[in-house]
């Protein structure tokens, strides 16, 4: 895990005192609101419905035991006792006061974490693969390249004022667990001819209104030129994308106006004008960034003779093996899924104390180390067969060893109208009606992979355009309606999804999502997951299910 | 006439402005003028030649390139802000400064406010008319609040990774 040296932490200190000064000149009336929001959003502060929200940084989802109490003792200090993880792996609290702003990003400085960038139109916190340094299928670490993007885009004096907000995310792996087709910026590592590794850049993904899955401007950078190139991207971007209009802003929109071949074309030659080396980092530091990652294990057998004897005895902890354990690189290891997916509950929410005793499970059990997903769960990445089985029993006493990880009540669900000013329609009741109605396990696991994804407005923080099943809320003459799509993927396949029908009413919409499963069900073929199904059948067979009482 | 505050051996001071703003339907006076790109094409040889000194004012959508084979006779150049938020002038002042060498005045004019100071001063703007009312003394605590920078940019300052090298 990378920590900071001197240099970071007195950047983070300079930033928090900049913040304090800054929040004492609003309160003193120095300075008016308009002046302010600029300068608290690049702080991660936004003023919601109720209150200020904060937005802390989690860059590629890595925390610490210490990092992670840290963040239950700032929910319950500075909040309501718990906090929100986000499908951008940041954390949101909801209920924060402006005055409260310069002490908490203090206590963050001090567990080397900061708020900045979570907001505005710069480069926002980066994110990678949660598996990483974990998982056997990776060619590389993403984190070293992520810390590297991390602190190069880190108060970039030329790319604060972009046209829109700017995402970038990272994988090493074959399976893109990531998400990285839907951002403005998505690298996925690849090795060439000859055996260097070098980036794949993707270009122009995103959702919001107009969705677009990212194209690939270059096939192989050589993993050195990295920041040099992302320069000359953003370069292009800054200049020329649109700034008269905010819909049109994102950079998927200059790359689909211009063509993804011209587009690459401009950042050619602008990288080639430009002195890479001037640039790039030097080899030194990226070793010296590449040494804070590495992780040394102990040797252990294979296979773990406590978990499978625990395993046949108790078939609630089989089925949390089947659903939220997942193979390490090293033998005798795993990566063990905490859900924040509790039937009923808000998807993402987790209290003080759930945070503090995962801090705990990680001190103990998982070499200190805790991630967050986009699915918005958070995973314990090194832990070892033997321990898996006390790991479970903890989590599961404190509500958070639902074993439904990629099943139909592991929902993906924006805060909506019950806390963001930008907001159509709720979206946390919708999850929690859809997931009651399948809470039992066993129908869960019968059912199988199955995304569900909900946005309160179209600007898709719920990611519903690539939900197997997709729900937008809307607002239609002060009621709340949901658009249903079907058939979207963020996966190495990304894909989105296709309209279902016309928006239904917010009573309907859990009602539907059984009735489309029964089409599944009744349909699928041996080994299709509800999305594969669709993608047969196309959406007459669950079309007809839903609307089957309108007509 | 608006403040200007000049960046002088890594402080702020308060400057006397020899250089009147000239807008395009505007006569011009004596002396040393700043104009748009477009009266500078049209008349900048001619004012040139009698011997004021000229600065020419980029608009956010026109390009340093533009001025690319006059830079060395400029006395300035004046990026525009119309709106703090268009940050298209910050790649202006860093293509001006580090791909042509330009060694004159780059002025920032327009919605400029102290807020941005640290940012400006990085891509290579040496000169402020703040919009803010704000003092030199301000934007000079402003660029000295951060103790490292990230990036190498317009500024020469050393970035972290070559501090860690040292």
């Amino acid at each position: 895990m990378y920590r900071y040296d001197t240099i970071d932490k007195e950047f983070v200190a300079d930033r928090a005192a900049e913040f304090r000064e800054q929040v004492q000149r609003r309160l003193a009336g120095e300075i008016t609101e308009d002046q302010f929001k600029p300068i608290r959003l690049m702080n991660g502060l936004y003023l919601q419905l109720h209150a200020y929200m904060l937005r802390i940084a989690i860059p590629y989802g890595a925390l610490t035991s210490t990092k992670l109490r840290k963040l239950a003792y700032i929910a319950k200090t500075y909040d309501k006792g718990y906090g929100h993880f986000t499908t951008r792996t940041n954390l949101q609290l909801h209920w924060i006061k402006l005055k409260d702003a310069p002490e908490i990003l203090d206590h963050l400085a001090e567990v080397e974490m900061h708020a900045m960038q979570t907001s505005g139109n710069c480069i926002r916190n980066v994110t990678a693969d949660p598996y990483a340094g974990a998982t056997a299928d990776e060619l590389d670490d993403p984190r070293v390249w992520a810390e590297t993007i991390r602190q190069w885009s880190t108060l970039h004096p030329e790319f604060s004022f972009l046209p829109r907000k700017f995402k970038i995310a990272v994988t090493a792996a074959a399976k893109d667990r990531t998400a990285t087709k839907i951002y403005d910026i998505g690298l996925h590592l690849r090795r060439g001819r000859s055996g260097e590794l070098g980036f794949e850049v993707l270009v122009g993904g995103g959702l919001g209104r107009t969705p677009h899955i990212g194209s690939t401007i270059r096939e192989f950078l050589p993993t050195r030129h990295l920041l040099s190139y992302m320069e000359a991207i953003l370069r292009v971007y800054n200049r020329h994308g649109r700034r008269d209009n905010i819909f049109k802003a994102r950079i998927k929109i200059l790359v689909a106006s211009l063509g993804a071949e011209e587009f690459a074309r401009q950042v050619e030659e602008e990288w080639a004008k430009g002195d890479p080396s001037r640039i790039d980092l030097p080899d030194t530091e990226l070793a010296r960034i590449r040494g804070a990652f590495a992780q040394t294990y102990e040797t252990l057998p294979a296979r773990s003779e406590a978990l499978e004897a625990a395993k046949a005895a108790n078939p609630a902890f089989a089925r949390f093996l089947r659903r939220n354990v997942h193979p390490h690189k090293q033998p005798g290891y795993a990566l063990v899924d905490v859900s924040l997916k509790v039937p009923g509950q808000t998807p993402g929410d987790m209290t003080s104390e759930q945070m503090e005793l995962v801090a705990s499970l990680a001190e103990r059990y998982s070499l200190d180390e805790v991630r967050v997903t986009y699915q918005q769960n958070l995973l314990l990445p090194h832990v070892k067969l033997d321990e898996v089985e006390t790991v479970w029993r903890e989590l599961d006493a404190a509500g958070l060893a639902t074993p439904n990880i990629d099943l139909i009540t592991d929902i993906i669900a924006c805060p909506g109208l019950d806390y963001c000013a930008l907001a159509n329609a709720r979206a946390i009741p919708i999850a929690q009606h859809i997931a009651e109605r399948f809470a039992e396990p066993e129908r869960a696991e019968a059912v199988g992979e199955l995304n569900i994804k909900i946005s309160g407005c179209i600007n898709a923080c719920g990611h519903h355009h690539v939900g197997h099943i997709g729900i937008l809320g809307v607002d239609k003459k002060g009621e709340e309606f949901y658009q249903v799509t079907l058939g979207g993927t963020a996966d190495d396949n990304a894909a989105l999804g296709a309209m279902l029908g016309p928006a239904l009413p917010a009573a309907k919409v859990a009602e539907a999502v059984e009735q489309m499963v029964e089409v599944y069900l009744r349909e699928r073929r041996d080994g299709e997951r509800f999305v594969d199904t669709f993608r047969r059948t196309g959406v007459a067979p669950f079309k007809e299910a839903v609307y089957a009482d309108a007509h | 006439m608006p403040t200007l505050i000049k960046l002088q051996g890594g402080g702020m001071v308060l400057a006397n402005d020899a250089f009147t703003h000239v807008a395009d339907d505007q006569e011009l006076p004596q002396g040393d003028v700043i104009i748009s790109l477009t009266r500078f094409q049209a008349d900048g040889e001619r004012l040139m030649s009698e011997g004021r000194s000229v600065g020419v004012r980029l608009e956010p959508a026109e390009e340093a390139e533009a001025l690319a084979y006059d830079l060395p006779r400029l006395a300035l150049v004046a990026l525009a802000f119309p709106k703090f938020r268009d940050g298209r002038q910050y790649s202006n002042a860093r293509i001006l400064r580090e791909r042509y060498g330009y060694k004159g005045e780059i002025r920032a004019v327009g919605d400029v406010l102290r807020e941005q100071a640290g940012f400006m001063v990085r891509c290579g703007v040496d000169a402020f008319e703040p919009a803010d009312g704000s003092a030199p003394e301000q934007w000079e605590r402003k660029t000295r609040r951060f103790r490292h920078v990230y990036q190498r940019a317009a500024d020469g300052r050393a970035p972290a990774f070559a501090e860690r090298g040292e």
